[in-house]
């Protein structure tokens, strides 16, 4: 009976049967749009916080703004003048900030703590007081607290539809600004910009946002809508412009899941399943976003210790025949034979690994395995190997005679030396081998080579 | 009827709009602890000027004070005979590269356009004609196949590149640049190094914040040599000596040592 209620429940939710839910969820989802765009800009000026102070420290000005309203002859909550409470004390919150911070020696982490716990703790006591008094219906307060999307009426919804219309609009007009502001405020500085100006519009946004959506998500909460989206969308985008509207999608979808749950159990708050919504999209993209994401770090790094393994392996093979039959490293012909022992006592691999290896290198037909331990480079091998270790004597060499180059500007990893070096210095790091070793066109390996140090490392032309 | 100081600075101004800059009795302070101290300075157009001096110096602070990044304890400072804000788009700043989160998400490309932003004005979008002067400055510090690059995946140098582009772009008559040479490569370096010779024969006029006392006479003709006052002034070849460097840098003399050989390697 009862999962029948549940299934009717949900047909009725997923099929927006019910106009109270159309703007429950219409109201969740512009909501979490617009927090989903101003959290963008937010994160990247590193002023995420500010929407945390400005909510917690909303609290008072909400019960205030009750206490008033219960002396009026008509008595109630009128949302509007809730707002309006939670505005003044929320920008009373950011002015205690600032003057903290500008007139003292107190850092700007501590000052956010201070006021956001103050101001917080005066609410939760002024809520007790009028929940002493009898006043009205005091209960329904709390849900500025933990967040409640299912009293929301269609004038709310229409509020927040403003709220989000203005942001999207101001954003859009000001996108370049803002980018500005938030790479570099200085250079914009210079250039004439009014960056104070600029930061109390992009602050004005914010507050308007955090505080339009104090009722639905709730005051503990209201942070992570404006932080969450926005870093679950930097996984899938280098660009701003999509990181905006990803950020602003996300938002809304975990607004409206969130909102949606909450819809079918009412016992559970609307602002933590919001959150936990939120956290879900955020985790998804942490783990699968391209190039940012963790399981593309994991298999591009695998991907990496395996075309280093098989370097590692084409230049010892290469070097061992270098040690028995130098004659025989010409490209032309059959390459000689080379056994595992020689391999594995060269490097210090144990057999398995060795044999892994060879295995993976002979499916890519570089390398031939003569019956066990005997083994050899297919032409192809050969000229493979031969370029892996021309690249890399040449890399060695460019360490020892330009040693003032931070490693960190080269990429060791390239696989074309020429890529990175420029063809002009690869043919200068050429000659510099052919003069010092003497052999001419393929590079000797510098371990070998009895270069005495100083001389190369003054010379710095 | 003038009176006297109105009288002086009036000539102060009227010889002040031949320099690209012109420093008047500055002083600025952090916390009412003075960093720099009644700095008095005419910059001549057309050079490329260099800031040396020890860390803690105030070379930096010299150049957000001009710049009025920072605000002045006293005195003033003329761009071309004007304050900063009426002079905005004839001066590029370079920034230290630590200064901004290269994790950002924009390209170089983007990054330099930021140049033009002043030029585009208040709410409007970045046309074609913007996008293509600075794939043009890209091009003069031949980064242009990284203009699409995420600037987190440039090296060191290649960001200073776009910086030094994104300045470029700015198509300004003045450029300060704050320690444009530091961590990156010598091939940067010379890139760098023609670039602002370049500049300067188009009679631009650079200031640059520099470390390494023994390229100082080669990159730059005229000097200022800072020790929370100014220590000398000049053209580098009458103020670069081992005198001014000891009064510069104090009893640091393993770089006075350096100092001093690059001093004789001056080409007189």
């Amino acid at each position: 009976m009862q999962s029948n209620d549940f299934i009717g429940d949900l047909w009725r939710l997923l099929t927006l049967a019910d106009y109270n839910t159309r703007i429950v969820l219409f109201g969740a989802a512009i909501l979490g749009f617009g927090a989903g765009i101003m959290g963008c800009f937010m994160m990247l000026r590193r002023r995420a916080m500010i929407s945390d102070v400005v909510s917690h420290a909303a609290l008072p000005g909400i019960v205030a703004a009750f206490i008033i309203m219960a002396g009026w002859p008509s008595g109630g909550k009128f949302l509007p003048l809730l707002l309006l409470g939670a505005l003044i004390s929320g920008l009373l919150g950011m002015g205690c900030v600032h003057v903290i911070k500008t007139y003292s020696h107190i850092k700007e982490d501590a000052a956010l703590g201070i006021v956001l716990s103050v101001f917080f703790g005066l609410g939760v006591a002024l809520l007790g007081i009028v929940q002493q008094m009898h006043v009205g219906s005091a209960a329904g307060l709390e849900t500025f607290i933990y967040g409640k999307t299912a009293s929301m009426l269609a004038a709310d919804a229409w509020l927040m539809a403003g709220a989000a219309a203005v942001v999207v609009l101001i954003c859009a007009l000001f996108f370049k600004e803002f980018r500005l502001l938030c790479f570099d405020p200085e250079f914009a500085k210079s250039q004439g910009w009014p960056v104070h100006g600029l930061d109390i519009l992009l602050t004005a946004l914010v507050v308007l946002v955090t505080v339009i959506g104090l009722q639905a998500v709730g005051l503990i909460l209201m942070i992570a809508l404006l932080i969450i989206p926005p870093a679950a969308a930097r996984f899938w985008t280098d660009r701003l412009v999509v990181m905006v509207m990803v950020s602003a999608l996300i938002g809304a979808m975990g607004a409206v899941m969130g909102a949606s749950v909450s819809a079918l159990y009412p016992k559970l708050p609307a602002g933590a399943m919001i959150v936990i919504a939120c956290s879900i999209i955020f985790a998804f993209s942490f783990m699968l976003g391209p190039r940012r994401g963790l399981i593309h770090g994991m298999v591009s790094q695998a991907a990496l210790s395996n075309r280093i393994a098989r370097q590692h392996l084409m230049r010892a093979i290469y070097e061992c025949m270098e040690a028995s039959s130098p004659e025989r490293l010409e490209p032309y012909g059959k390459p000689a034979l080379v056994s595992l022992h020689q391999l594995t006592a060269s490097r210090g691999w144990s057999d398995r690994k060795v044999k892994e290896l060879l295995h993976a290198a002979a499916r890519d037909g570089e390398v031939e395995i003569e019956g066990w331990p005997m083994l050899r480079f297919t032409p192809e091998g050969l000229k493979h190997a031969r370029t892996i270790v021309r690249n890399h004597r040449l890399w060695e060499w460019y360490m020892i005679t330009h040693a003032d180059v931070a490693p960190s500007h080269v990429d060791r990893n390239a696989d074309e030396i020429e890529h990175v070096l420029g063809a002009a210095m690869v043919a200068e790091l050429e000659n510099s081998y052919a003069i010092s070793s003497q052999s001419g066109g393929f590079p000797d390996s510098p371990h070998r080579l009895d270069i005495p140090m100083a001389e190369t490392t003054t010379d710095k032309s | 009827m003038k009176t006297d100081a109105e009288e002086s600075a009036h000539l102060y101004h009227e010889h002040s709009e031949r320099h690209p800059v012109a420093i008047h009795d500055m002083t600025v302070s952090y916390n009412r602890k003075p960093v720099l101290w009644d700095v008095d300075l005419d910059i001549p157009e057309g050079r490329l000027v260099g800031i040396i001096g020890p860390n803690g110096a105030g070379k930096s602070t010299l150049m957000k004070a001009i710049l009025d990044l920072i605000p002045r304890t006293s005195g003033d400072v003329m761009i071309y005979g004007k304050p900063h804000r009426e002079q905005c788009r004839r001066v590029a700043y370079v920034p230290q590269r630590e200064s901004v989160d290269w994790d950002f998400p924009v390209d170089a490309l983007d990054v330099v356009t930021m140049g033009r932003y002043t030029a585009i004005g208040w709410c409007r979008p970045v046309t074609r004609k913007h996008r293509e002067v600075a794939l043009e400055a890209l091009r003069r510090v031949g980064m242009e196949p990284f203009a699409h690059r995420q600037i987190n995946q440039l090296s060191g140098g290649q960001q200073q590149r776009v910086f030094l582009a994104r300045a470029l772009a700015q198509q300004a008559d003045i450029y300060f640049m704050d320690e444009p040479f530091a961590g990156v490569d010598a091939a940067t370096e010379r890139v760098i190094m023609e670039l602002l010779r370049d500049l300067r024969e188009q009679g631009k006029t650079v200031l640059a914040v520099h470390h390494d006392l023994q390229t100082v006479p080669e990159y730059f003709d005229w000097l200022i040599m800072l020790n929370m006052r100014v220590v000398a002034a000049g053209p580098t070849r009458q103020v670069f000596t081992r005198d001014n460097l000891h009064k510069t840098y104090g009893g640091r003399l393993t770089v006075l040592d350096e100092a001093a050989q690059a001093v004789a390697m001056t080409p007189r």
